[in-house]
């Protein structure tokens, strides 16, 4: 399915802390990510896509766009998604993310905002957060052709000339050759990522340094 | 579901493509058209009388083979918006490490290049190509001068590249936390604990047998021995190689050893197998690298001196001196952390192979297998499916930087006294047992021990089996360790595993410790 990136704005990150963040000791726990899309149109959001760093569960809420004059409100649509199983090591603390619509709890028709909560219980990392983030919603469906007319309407059959001696059967030759056709296109299709071999380029094996980058 | 669909089509289409290029491929196409001729191919229901024959052939069996092959080597496809070194290794820091590790390596050749102003690779005269062609079964008669070549890198350094390996998001204060390394590894691997190792290897509990422990003399061989070994035939005359990593949990039979080993391995020996070992023969003669002196030098230092290993001498040279030139071996890289070196010829980019890699884990094959191309494929195929990840820095759970971390959290966890001492007397259990797992044991244990254990590496397709046995070893002697005070004192209590028996090690620290 074809998808179309949606151009965000990702607000700074606010860490959620009880007391005054300054003079308690421990690192806060909880971060709320905002992402607005000022320059677009309510859409239908089809993935979410991101880059995680060391985030151990994530929430989502999202603000639609409600048609009756009421004020948005804000609905959790992913509840506590774990990303990283064991929060104190390092499985799945950078590894690429995707969500998708079916996975969400609620309708994501007319998106406006969204919030996203993420939560790190460990004290172990410094920091967390997500990168990369990406929004996408669904794309244009594949446009629709115009036939032309003759194809659309094929003229009916001419009567079929009369079989001059001792050529085969056009019919046949023709479906002979469709079939060649259609063995040369799938061998053209095919191809592997198995390397041919190694072939001797005159003096490349006369090598005096190896380079480090 | 819909992901785990599309996950599993992604799976299915990587696999096809890469089976296509293979030569399992073209032996099918061939066996399709030959089958035409036969009278119970008919035209209407063709897709299914080919099947059909393919089944009671046993060429679908060989395509199982293939395909169960490829999943077990290579990883899943990951998110598609992954680069192609997040696949190699998703840890930035590790990535770091591993390139700044390379690039020491690299400085180190180029300085021995420079320094003895040797080619890293040239063509080699014609007069010398022909006597390297006569010699080429007895290279171990020949002695060059190699005292200027100096060995690029040992383990004890590796040990500390792997010791400073530092995650800079990670809380490394000086403060004692719960969560305080006392071992030499400082990153937070997720390493599996007892219980999981016991629920991993179960196979090797007490209550199943085992080749090891329950074909000694004292035990008769109809209670395990002679059943085992009828079931391995079986297996064998079945060709499922699924099957046959099943089997080999619980060890092989000397006598079948070699064909399960390749039939696990996915290796036949085709004539185009023969004749690519031949092409890399002929590789090895028209051109001298650096490495090659490097090898030579290792071999002698190590193999030669070896009791049991200096028969195989010839063999060795024969079988790295090709590895060395193999660049199928290059398509390992996707999945390794280490990139191989490239070098400028003439202001072209080209690629050198996997110029170094620690030692050579050739020796115990030799045992095995006695004609060259067949105990080369072996040693390949090993090599980059295991043997890889002791030589790169990565965080995969077979890689050398997890079972370090496993031996020492095994360590810590069950032998808590052991560890507390030894770290008070300075002799940090890993600074001894790093030179075990980054060998793989060879080198250390007996040969039958030694094979024994890579049986088992091969059934459970995971290298974490070393770090337990280090572990294990440590709990066997920890008796006369709890007594020693320095750190030669305890290398010494350590220096002789020749005469372990690995598998009722084995089974007595993971089953039948009291915790």
């Amino acid at each position: 399915m074809s998808r179309v990136s949606v151009p965000c704005h990702v607000k700074g990150t606010v860490a959620l802390q009880v007391g005054d963040v300054r003079t308690s000791q421990g690192r806060p726990g909880v971060l709320v990510i905002d992402v607005t899309f000022p320059s677009v149109a309510p859409f239908e959001l089809q993935e979410i896509m991101f880059k995680n760093y060391y985030t151990a569960f994530l929430s989502i809420r999202v603000r639609q766009h409600t048609s009756t004059h009421t004020p948005a409100k804000w609905v959790t649509c992913l509840r506590d998604y774990c990303l990283m199983p064991d929060p104190h090591s390092e499985e799945g603390a950078q590894e690429y993310v995707s969500l998708f619509k079916h996975q969400m709890l609620c309708d994501m028709a007319r998106v406006l905002e969204l919030r996203l909560i993420l939560r790190q219980p460990s004290p172990l990392w410094l920091s967390f957060t997500v990168e990369e983030l990406q929004i996408y919603q669904q794309g244009p469906k594949s446009p629709s052709m115009t036939f032309p007319k003759w194809l659309s309407h094929p003229v009916p059959c001419e009567q079929p000339a009369p079989l001059i001696e001792g050529l085969p059967d056009p019919s046949r030759v023709s479906s002979e050759v469709q079939q060649m056709w259609a063995l040369t296109e799938m061998i053209r299709a095919s191809h592997t990522s198995t390397r041919i071999g190694r072939f001797d380029v005159d003096g490349c094996y006369d090598l005096n340094l190896l380079s480090y980058t | 579901m819909l992901q785990e669909e599309s996950d599993l089509s992604l799976i299915i289409a990587q696999i096809v493509q890469k089976l296509k290029g293979s030569n399992l491929y073209a032996q099918l196409e061939r066996q399709a058209w030959a089958s035409l001729q036969r009278p119970e191919i008919k035209l209407e229901s063709l897709k299914e009388d080919i099947k059909e024959f393919f089944k009671i052939s046993g060429w679908e069996k060989k395509l199982q083979n293939a395909v169960y092959s490829e999943l077990s080597v290579f990883p899943l496809p990951s998110h598609p918006a992954a680069p192609p070194e997040h696949l190699k290794e998703p840890l930035v820091y590790m990535r770091k490490a591993q390139g700044s590790w390379e690039k020491r390596i690299l400085k180190s050749l180029n300085s021995m290049c420079t320094e003895l102003s040797i080619p890293l690779a040239r063509k080699r005269p014609v007069g010398e190509q022909k006597e390297l062609l006569n010699k080429w079964n007895e290279m171990g008669t020949d002695e060059p001068d190699l005292s200027l070549f100096r060995p690029v890198y040992a383990p004890k350094d590796f040990l500390e590249v792997l010791i400073n390996l530092r995650n800079p998001n990670y809380e490394n204060g000086d403060s004692l936390s719960f969560r305080t390394h006392l071992g030499l590894i400082q990153v937070p691997l997720k390493v599996k604990d007892i219980p999981e190792l016991k629920e991993f290897f179960v196979e090797l509990g007490l209550t199943t047998g085992q080749l090891g422990i329950d074909d000694s003399t004292q035990v008769p061989p109809e209670l395990f021995e002679n059943e085992h070994v009828r079931i391995g035939q079986k297996v064998l005359a079945e060709q499922d190689s699924a099957a046959a990593q099943q089997y080999i949990r619980q060890g092989s039979p000397t006598a079948l050893r070699a064909e399960l080993w390749a039939l696990i391995l996915n290796i036949s020996s085709q004539p185009e197998d023969i004749l690519y070992y031949e092409q890399l023969k002929t590789n090895v003669i028209q051109h001298d690298l650096l490495v090659d002196s490097l090898i030579y030098k290792d071999v002698k230092l190590t193999a030669s001196n070896d009791d049991y290993y200096f028969v195989f001498e010839d063999y060795l040279y024969q079988v790295l001196l090709c590895f060395s030139r193999d660049t199928s071996v290059l398509g390992h890289f996707a999945y390794n952390s280490a990139s191989p070196p490239k070098s400028y010829i003439r202001g072209k980019l080209g690629l050198e192979e996997y110029a170094v890699f620690y030692p050579p884990n050739v020796a115990p094959l030799c045992f095995l297998y006695h004609e060259p191309s067949k105990l080369y494929q072996i040693f390949r195929e090993m090599y980059v499916r295991f043997f890889f990840r002791l030589h790169s820095i990565s965080s995969h759970p077979s890689g050398i930087v997890s079972l370090c971390l496993l031996f020492e959290t095994l360590l810590q966890t069950y032998l808590p006294q052991l560890f507390y001492h030894l770290r008070e007397i300075g002799a940090q259990p890993l600074r001894i047992s790093f030179k075990w797992m980054v060998r793989a044991f060879s080198g250390y244990l007996a040969t039958d021990q030694l094979l024994l254990l890579w049986d088992r590496i091969l059934g459970y397709n995971s290298l974490e089996i070393l770090a337990v046995l280090a572990a294990a070893v440590f709990a066997f002697r920890a008796v006369n360790l709890m007594e020693v005070t320095s750190l030669a004192a305890a290398e010494a209590v350590l220096a002789d595993l020749s005469t372990l028996k690995v598998m009722p090690l084995l089974q007595i620290f993971l089953f039948a410790t009291v915790t």
